[in-house]
């Protein structure tokens, strides 16, 4: 198993014929995942790369049964975007933007409020089940199926943890990035509660970055709610307050939001936190070795 | 984007948010015009700069006449203003803002922002004005009042009447108070700010309610759609170099180091920062070239870190999705045959077409180290770097 998505899923393109659509759609489809079509505003009819084209997302689903879309929208109609596939059912909606404003966003995610869709990022890399399917730009090759779950606020740090464990041998459940920005759909905790249910992942990678109590929070739900074992990266310990360090939500300020904080709440919460990011392959692995018990055989109760 | 206090205030007065009068001025003979055109009486010279903490290092006096204004704004403009949030170097200050003096009788603080957690606006009142709010939370949260507002409703007349309630203002003062915070969020939702602070908000003798000070920063996302707010930029507030970098789209800051740092991705490049601290190295900045960096931005990025003399040695570390390895060699090969690079360099490059990248770099001839692991790259540069 896997979370999110699986060999089943139906992928829909938001913003299919656009240069990044057009490429992640057929790195996804050629990855194996069943990409059902695209939706671009007044290229409804056609057919794009061998995909067809729907002018709205409700057309779309209607006619391919999608479940889940991936958005490649510019920044300006991005949220609108979102809206319109939670309106049209999709169970889910992986938003790649970067650069939405805030207030579009405050105003999806209310929209999203009480309506049946999960969201992923924005500005997020999006997901991968690996070797079942993908949606989004982490690349496939660097994953391997496996027992390890991923959740992440950045992209390529993501794919460096990722590699370390295919490195070492440990493949993944679902590789998933949230996204840096300071207002996004699924959080933290929303994925460790679904790597917790999930019988085939064995322990979690959980990598943050400065800014905002996503991280504080996270770690109060591990000491209350998370058997598997669970290793953790923040990244930002060496950054300077207030400044803002490319992600909108990755800054320090009034004093809230730094990495040592971050670290310690993990840490009180029993997650093994490294200190370098070069550590996360291999602490998973001392995590994962037969003789920890405890983290293992809570891993596999957690299913039945 | 930040702006100053007076572009601040101007456009808060756009939404109806009252505001002491005054102007802002370059020169000591325009704050004593300044001065004369506020009539009789008092007036604030107040330093203009992306910086709060300003009365403490000297950066607000009064003047009781237009010569004295004068002579204070002469002082003022050209000075380095250090404050608690300038840092040691301080800023340059190139202007200033000519403001009536007011009879004050209560100082207060309003803050408007968007809460992640609750991923709705908060607004924060305070009877506690005038003061550092960060020191107030800390100390007595209590005395910070909060209100969580609908985004699909907006702030309800309610609200901003309890909120005044909840600051100690009663009749007239918490009427207007209360009038003066749905202006702020009026403003807060047109300019597509990310915060508005006013402290102090004030309740003068008078029983009048005017924003003293006001701090407002834009939402550089939304910048689209603000095309008249572009010019509140003030790039005399901005490191040069950052400037330089923005302009090709790079994410740059500015650190203190000695070791330069080329990375893609902002997560990847504050661990690769966080990694060269572990190995005893100081970054010497934040670079990140984003996902799909062209050949082209490559060699821009790598011009940029060399154009920061403290920099001893260069570490590049690439994590290839989008942006494939051999694209990422192109532009090192370029930048350094073209730039003359005299430091070293350590490269670490994995993913997508990392073979090709690798072989390029080799073939060039290009004088420089090659790591494996993150772990192993961060420990070669600061080794460099101590060397040079």
């Amino acid at each position: 198993m896997a979370i999110l998505i699986d060999a089943r899923t139906r992928l829909l393109v938001q913003g299919l014929t656009g240069r990044e659509g057009t490429f992640h759609a057929r790195q996804a489809a050629d990855y194996g995942t069943t990409v059902v079509g695209g939706v671009t505003p007044g290229k409804g009819g056609s057919t794009h790369d061998g995909f067809p084209v729907f002018n709205t997302v409700e057309s779309a689903v209607r006619a391919t049964g999608a479940d889940a879309s991936v958005l490649f929208v510019p920044p300006s109609v991005a949220a609108d975007a979102v809206m319109e596939a939670a309106d049209a059912g999709v169970a889910l909606i992986v938003c790649i933007t970067e650069g939405i404003p805030t207030l579009d966003m405050m105003r999806a995610l209310a929209f999203l409020d009480g309506r049946t869709s999960r969201l992923i990022g924005p500005n997020c890399p999006g997901l991968i089940s690996p070797d079942r399917a993908k949606a989004g730009i982490i690349p496939g090759h660097i994953c391997r199926e496996g027992r390890v779950g991923i959740v992440s606020k950045s992209g390529t740090l993501t794919y460096e943890a990722i590699h370390q464990l295919t490195r070492l041998g440990l493949g993944q459940t679902t590789c998933l990035g949230i996204g840096g920005d300071p207002l996004i759909g699924t959080s933290f905790i929303d994925a460790l509660e679904l790597f917790e249910a999930d019988d085939d992942t064995e322990a979690v990678v959980l990598i943050g970055e400065i800014g905002g109590t996503a991280e504080e929070d996270a770690a109060a739900f591990i000491r209350a709610s998370v058997r598997k074992p669970v290793v953790g990266f923040i990244a930002g310990q060496t950054a300077p307050p207030g400044r803002r360090m490319g992600h909108a939500g990755a800054i320090i300020s009034g004093g809230q939001g730094t990495a040592a904080e971050k670290m310690a709440a993990l840490s009180a919460a029993g997650v093994t936190v490294v200190n370098s990011p070069s550590e996360i392959g291999a602490a998973v692995a001392a995590r994962l070795k037969p003789e920890d018990g405890v983290g293992v055989a809570a891993g596999t109760q957690s299913g039945v | 984007m930040k702006i100053h206090e007076y572009q601040a205030k101007a456009l808060l007065t756009r939404y109806g948010v009252t505001t002491p009068r005054g102007a802002p001025v370059f020169s000591a003979a325009e704050a004593a015009e300044a001065t004369e055109r506020l009539g009789a009486g008092r007036v604030v010279v107040k330093a203009q700069i992306h910086a709060g903490g300003r009365g403490k290092g000297g950066g607000v006096k009064v003047a009781d006449d237009p010569a004295t204004a004068a002579r204070i704004a002469g002082e003022m403009i050209g000075m380095t203003l250090v404050t608690v949030q300038t840092g040691p170097a301080g800023r340059v200050v190139s202007r200033v803002l000519i403001e009536e003096g007011l009879d004050i009788a209560t100082e207060l603080y309003l803050g408007l922002l968007i809460d992640r957690a609750e991923q709705k606006p908060l607004f924060m009142a305070s009877a506690a004005g005038g003061m550092d709010i960060e020191q107030v939370a800390a100390d007595t949260p209590e005395l910070i009042h909060k209100v969580h507002i609908d985004p699909g409703l907006g702030l309800a007349a309610f609200q901003a009447r309890g909120l005044a309630e909840a600051i100690g203002l009663t009749g007239v003062p918490a009427r207007k108070a209360a009038a003066l915070m749905e202006r702020v969020y009026a403003a807060f939702l047109a300019v597509d700010a990310s915060m508005i602070e006013i402290n102090p908000l004030v309740v003068t003798g008078a029983g009048d309610v005017l924003a003293l000070d006001a701090k407002v920063t834009l939402d550089d996302n939304a910048s689209f759609r603000h095309a008249d707010l572009a010019d509140l930029r003030d790039l005399a507030e901005e490191e040069p170099l950052e400037i330089e970098a923005s302009k090709h789209e790079l994410n740059y800051i500015r650190l203190d180091g000695t070791i330069g740092c080329m990375v893609n991705g902002a997560g990847l490049a504050m661990a690769t920062m966080d990694i060269i601290k572990l190995a005893g190295g100081e970054p010497a900045n934040f670079l990140d070239v984003g996902g799909g960096a062209s050949a082209e931005q490559i060699k821009s990025a790598f011009q940029i870190l060399l154009s920061d003399s403290k920099v001893k040695a260069v570490l590049i570390n690439i994590f290839g999705g989008i942006l494939r390895c051999d694209i990422l060699a192109e532009g090192v090969i370029a930048a350094v045959t073209q730039l003359g690079v005299d430091v070293p360099v350590v490269i670490r490059m994995e993913g997508t077409n990392v073979d090709e990248g690798k072989r390029m770099i080799k073939e060039s001839g290009l004088k420089c180290s090659t790591a494996d692991s993150m772990g192993e790259a961060a420990d070669v540069v600061v080794g460099l770097a101590a060397g040079a």
